[in-house]
């Protein structure tokens, strides 16, 4: 029983605590991502933007569906959604309280990218450049359409000979900077302020319901677990007694086969157990032939009858 | 008994854990691999091609193989799958099972190296320099060279110490565009595999529960039940090596005794366990037969019976008949006391 009290305790204390761990785990992920992944705008006209957007909402993407593969409580949402009825009622305000906490949790990581792309400024800069209105900035004046689009295209390329030393660059360059790093700390501050107020005023609506689900999510989830580990130690007796029994029904063919008397000296009886009347080359041989070509069968109740 | 279930509680809570854990060293490996790789371009027309899209498929390929080979399961995949049927049906759930199971974890690593590769970029670049657009990335102005020309000029973009074309088609153009297409296709591997994986992991519960709880049990229970016939066969094998030793340190006694015609001298009453654990040997010459023994004439794999009181049910039975029963009387009479 002590056994069991620990293995619960552990599990329940931990299940929270793991799935927290994962989501900022993968938030670090994202950050470490970003930052060693070399971004190379390609300066062309029309490939600017789908690059840099692509940037921006692809990964995102990736790790959202990231958080929803490694959180394992997920599993059990579904598992939970589409079993038979049976005997046991659904009850669907449960099922929306696991998928509303695996959702909150899958988008730590893809806001954390987001936001630091819109921090960090160079995928909006990529995106935009191409549309931006030439007559705001000095040094597009005396140039044609198609020669604009093609500086404005390389303004996120410093090292370009085209744009190398023109002040006109770095004043776009500024320009969409400042509005990627707005956006930013302003989409970082709704989300915070949203958070906030969810965690603040959510007592004050439904707040029984929300014990209920919760607790009986949790059940279900280490429900799930006991019965795995309850399958894990059953196998095991099976196959122990499965193996006690097919040592047995050797020996005993042996006793059959041949003629020697068992020895039944006093001092040898526990060796003899262990060796279960297998003493011969040939003997273990065998055994071990008939292990592998013959298999006993996957039913233990004769051993039950011993 | 508790011994049993210690160790049972670490092979099974480790095992998940174990494999899981050689999966991300081995994409830790990849990505390691992949840094510490000297990428040499040959920035030749037609080799171009060969080493870069080799350089993106190879090595994957090896270590998709390598990720089974280190999957100790595999054996016993094999082993399920190849046994004669027996009183034991076979299952092809149960082995489809194991095989996916372990194809999934095996797949980790080259999706990982052919990620790497393409968001890096150095392999498409090298591998496509050749087909970059120059009539809309390049000059049109320029003098109009034959194909072979412009290929062998275009084939050494990757090696910017050697390019000569920067009047064609500038180098920072050309790769900057290779890079943008190579990072996308990266990208976009990395979402399909993604999709995939999360495809494969939410569709099952809906499909397929319930088989899949029974392929996973059965599939416990075979690696389970190879791992306790292993221990037992172990502890079997101890046992055996231990009566043979013995057997084999008495028939040495026996026969010194037998060669020098001493009456065997009772050990003192108070002599104790130490006296019995010399085993009749206890003397420099003798220790140093028993051992030239052992090394020059191994005895057979065969345990006699252990000995019986005189006198005492052998009449009418069936006699060893592979043992020399003079030996065994004197051994009797000199093993009494034991």
């Amino acid at each position: 029983m002590d056994r069991f009290r620990m293995i619960f305790q552990y599990f329940q204390s931990n299940s929270e605590s793991v799935m927290n761990g994962i989501c900022g785990l993968l938030a670090l992920v994202s950050v470490k991502m970003y930052t060693s992944f070399d971004f190379s705008c390609p300066c062309l006209p029309q490939y600017n933007m789908a690059y840099g957007l692509g940037i921006m909402f692809v990964p995102p993407v990736i790790l959202f569906l990231c958080g929803l593969i490694l959180n394992r409580q997920s599993l059990v949402m579904l598992e939970e959604w589409r079993r038979p009825q049976g005997r046991r009622k659904k009850d669907l305000a449960v099922i929306r309280y696991m998928f509303s906490s695996i959702m909150q949790r899958a988008m730590v990581a893809p806001v954390v990218w987001i936001v630091v792309t819109l921090l960090d400024g160079k995928c909006l800069i990529c995106a935009f450049s191409g549309s931006m209105d030439p007559e705001k900035f000095v040094g597009f004046a005396n140039l044609s359409t198609a020669q604009v689009q093609e500086l404005l295209a390389k303004v996120p390329c410093r090292d370009d000979e085209l744009v190398r030393n023109n002040t006109s660059r770095k004043a776009v360059s500024r320009y969409l900077r400042c509005w990627s790093q707005a956006l930013g700390w302003s989409i970082l501050l709704i989300l915070i302020i949203a958070a906030f107020l969810a965690r603040w005023l959510r007592p004050c609506f439904n707040q029984a319901t929300l014990l209920q689900a919760r607790h009986w999510s949790n059940y279900i989830d280490i429900e799930q677990k006991i019965f795995e580990e309850t399958c894990c130690e059953h196998s095991r007796l099976f196959a122990h007694k499965c193996i006690l029994h097919f040592f047995e029904s050797m020996r005993q063919e042996i006793k059959l086969h041949s003629f020697s008397l068992p020895g039944q000296g006093e001092g040898a009886e526990e060796e003899e157990d262990l060796l279960r009347g297998i003493t011969d080359q040939d003997q273990v041989n065998k055994l071990l032939k008939t292990w592998y070509c013959d298999k006993p069968p996957l039913d233990v109740s004769q051993a039950h009858q011993r | 008994m508790d011994k049993f279930r210690m160790i049972f509680q670490f092979f099974q809570s480790n095992q998940e854990s174990f494999m899981n854990g050689i999966c991300g060293i081995m994409a830790l490996a990849s990505t390691q691999m992949y840094s510490a790789f000297d990428f040499n371009c040959p920035c030749l027309p037609h080799y171009n091609l060969a080493y870069g899209l080799g350089i993106l498929l190879v090595p994957p390929f090896i270590l998709f193989l390598l990720g089974f080979v280190l999957n100790n399961n595999i054996s016993m995949l094999a082993e399920e799958w190849r046994r004669p049927q027996g009183q034991r049906g076979k299952d092809s759930a149960v082995l489809r099972y194991m095989f996916c199971s372990m194809a999934q974890r095996a797949m980790i690593a080259p999706a990982v190296w052919v990620s790497v590769t393409l968001l890096d970029g150095k392999c498409i670049t090298c591998a496509f320099c050749t087909s970059v657009p120059v009539d809309t990335l390049g000059n049109a102005s320029h003098p109009r060279l034959s194909q072979g020309e412009i290929e062998r000029v275009l084939a050494r973009i990757p090696c910017k110490e050697i390019y000569n074309g920067q009047q064609l088609i500038a180098n920072e153009v050309a790769v900057r565009y290779l890079r943008c297409i190579s990072q996308a296709l990266g990208w976009c591997f990395v979402l399909l595999m993604t999709t995939l994986a999360f495809l494969v992991r939410s569709l099952r519960p809906c499909f397929s529960q319930a088989a899949f709880l029974k392929s996973r049990y059965w599939s416990h229970y075979i690696d389970i039940e190879r791992k306790l016939f292993d221990e037992t066969c172990a502890e079997h094998a101890r046992s055996f090596a231990k009566v043979c030793i013995q057997q084999f340190f008495e028939g040495m006694s026996t026969d010194l005794v037998a060669a020098r015609c001493h009456l065997p001298r009772k050990a003192p009453a108070d002599a104790g366990e130490a006296a019995e654990k010399l085993l009749g040997i206890t003397d420099q010459g003798t220790m140093n037969m028993a051992l030239k023994s052992w090394h020059r004439c191994k005895p057979p794999l065969h345990l006699h019976p252990p000995a019986l009181p005189t006198g005492n049910g052998w009449a009418g039975e069936g006699q060893s008949h592979t043992q020399p029963s003079a030996p065994r009387r004197e051994t009797a009479a000199y093993y009494s006391c034991v």
